[in-house]
């Protein structure tokens, strides 16, 4: 397997703040799915804006980080600028904030392809039309003309996913992708961004506070406390899971059909935030 | 101790009309679901029942009683909501003293002192939280004392929207835990909406599903484990729940 992102001993601290938000993270990325699990203000997020060197107010420390051919530690900024939803995406939570609210959506994919393509505007709208469908948008002519505020959640992340394609990026980074998303659409979005990072070999790195979903989705997960990867684990080996913290997530999560006992609590330990990894 | 009826219940908004004939009854000391797609109506059940929005049409019956014929004391000694979102349920300038005062204070009820102790008490919070405001509060800690706030004029219905959709898994267990641990002491009635099945079947023996402000069928907690005489029949509520198991169960 070929290694698309390499990260070692990766350190961010916002300016002013007490304590690191990542503490010493490590791991590799080849053509996978990688998911990083932990609670709110564990540091998920944080690294998947290290990665795209999108943190102003805080300084970034690492003993590599590899992205390819690119050291990110060492880019300037203008060579960001070339790599920056272009080589490495991110698809965010809710597409509402990504998207023009003025503009019809198909206009903006278009226009969006148009800056990487020297083409006509007919051309333009034939390929943002492919997109479409290639995200199962069944009528894509209606939906190109659609207004953001026209679209459901659902239509909205299809769309953005379709939009990130436009570049063929190497490495997409989808922080909490479905999580304002219904559960009968959740694994709809799930199923058509697992199918085209399978078909294009691209390496995607899933950032949630949802177990089930790292759980069924990725190949490998890694579970952040305090800003430290505390476990890092094969999806399917999660139910194995040797870390009192990950093991008291998962007790802590209701299941359908489970117990009606009380919900194990987890207890947090002091250790868990120093320990070396 | 007193079950909810509520019959045809519509309210149209503008041009729209928001909720459709709704009909379920809830038994004293239950705890009722409310499941369905975001944006199917089910916070504005709440509402109406909460008379937070007051132009709905239909019959709500509580213990045989009209809802709307109420008076505004005993309404609010009767049913009282919690909100999903525990940052802006709380005035930011009011600490958790104040917070919890201000119902008694309105509602003229005596020894305020004695029951502010024993409901932060019953939400598991240190009495040395009192002077804290909500910036000084973590997720769950907030939502103790939005549970709180709704518990201090003792009421009987707790009507709870999300109440732990915006708390991690860790955190969420705790209010659950404490959500059961009221009902079995206080005998309490909820309604509880949430979008996780898992959640419901945790907490609830019956539920219903909301599709576009329609009730479109009310199951029992045996519609997610399986058994035989209780699936669901909609075409939505399966599609539901099928995506709800599939989701929570590893692969
Ligand atoms: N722009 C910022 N300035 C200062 N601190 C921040 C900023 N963004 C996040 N943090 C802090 O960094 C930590 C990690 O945050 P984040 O990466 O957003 O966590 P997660 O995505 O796991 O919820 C938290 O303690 C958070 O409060
Ligand atoms: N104050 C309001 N005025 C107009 N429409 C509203 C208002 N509140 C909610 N709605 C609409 O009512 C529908 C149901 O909303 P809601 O009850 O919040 O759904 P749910 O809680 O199931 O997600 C939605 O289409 C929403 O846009
Ligand atoms: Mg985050
Ligand atoms: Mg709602």
């Amino acid at each position: 397997m070929s290694v698309i992102l390499d990260v070692q001993n990766l350190s961010v601290a916002y300016r002013g703040a007490l304590s690191p938000a990542v503490n010493r993270v490590s791991f590799q990325l080849g053509q996978e799915r990688l998911g990083i699990v932990g609670e709110s203000g564990s540091g998920k997020s944080t690294v998947g804006r290290a990665l795209l060197r999108l943190l102003d107010s805080a300084d970034i420390t690492a003993d590599r980080m590899q992205f390819q051919d690119v050291d990110l530690l060492a880019a300037s900024e203008r060579q960001m600028l070339g790599i920056r939803g272009k080589r490495m995406s991110m698809i965010l939570q809710d597409p509402k904030f990504s998207l023009n609210p003025i503009r019809k959506v198909g206009d903006q994919v278009a226009e969006a392809w148009l800056a990487h393509n020297r083409a006509s505007h007919k051309e333009a709208r034939a390929r943002t039309l492919e997109m479409l469908t290639s995200v199962s948008i069944r009528d894509p002519e209606r939906v190109y003309d659609m207004y953001p505020h026209q679209v459901s959640g659902g239509m909205g992340q299809r769309i953005m996913i379709a939009m990130m394609l436009l570049t063929d990026p190497q490495l997409v980074i989808a922080d909490e992708p479905t999580s304002a998303l219904d559960v009968t659409v959740r694994m709809q979005v799930l199923s058509i961004l697992d199918r085209l990072v399978r078909d294009r070999g691209i390496g995607l790195i899933v950032i949630s506070h949802d177990l089930n979903l790292v759980r069924n989705f990725c190949d490998r997960v890694l579970i952040m406390y305090a800003g430290r990867v505390v476990e890092s684990l094969a999806a399917c080996d999660l139910d194995r899971a040797q870390h009192p913290y990950t093991q008291g997530l998962l007790a802590a999560q209701p299941r359908i059909g489970g117990p009606r006992r009380p919900l194990p609590v987890l207890q947090r330990r002091p250790e868990w935030a120093e320990e070396p990894s | 101790m007193n079950p909810i009826h509520v019959r045809d219940l519509s309210i149209t908004l503008g041009a729209v009309q928001i909720l459709h004939g709704i009909s379920f009854d809830v038994r004293a000391g239950e705890c009722f679901g409310l499941v369905g797609e975001s944006g199917s109506g089910k916070s504005t059940i709440l509402r109406c029942l909460s008379l937070l929005m007051s132009s709905w049409q239909g019959e709500v019956l509580i213990g045989g009683e009209n809802l709307r014929a109420m008076p505004l004391a005993r309404r609010c000694k009767t049913v009282q909501m919690v909100f999903q979102d525990p940052y802006g349920s709380l005035h930011p300038r009011q600490s958790v003293r104040t917070t919890l005062s201000e119902p008694l204070r309105i509602h003229s009820m005596p020894d305020r002192e004695a029951r502010i102790t024993r409901t932060m008490i019953d939400v598991g919070l240190p009495l040395a939280f009192l002077d804290r405001f909500p910036h000084q509060l973590s997720g769950g800690q907030r939502q103790r004392v939005a549970i709180a706030r709704a518990l201090i004029l003792e009421p009987e219905i707790l009507l709870l929207d999300e109440p732990t959709s915006a708390l991690d898994v860790s955190v969420q267990a705790e209010i659950l835990n404490l959500l059961s641990d009221l009902q079995a002491r206080r005998g309490f009635t909820y309604i509880m909406v949430s979008h996780d099945l898992a959640v419901v079947d945790h907490m609830c023996d019956r539920f219903a599903v909301m599709q576009k402000g329609h009730l479109v069928e009310t199951l029992t907690r045996g519609a997610l484990t399986g058994i035989p005489e209780e699936q669901a029949r909609h075409p939505y509520a399966r599609e539901l729940i099928d995506a709800s198991i599939a989701y929570d169960r590893a692969m």
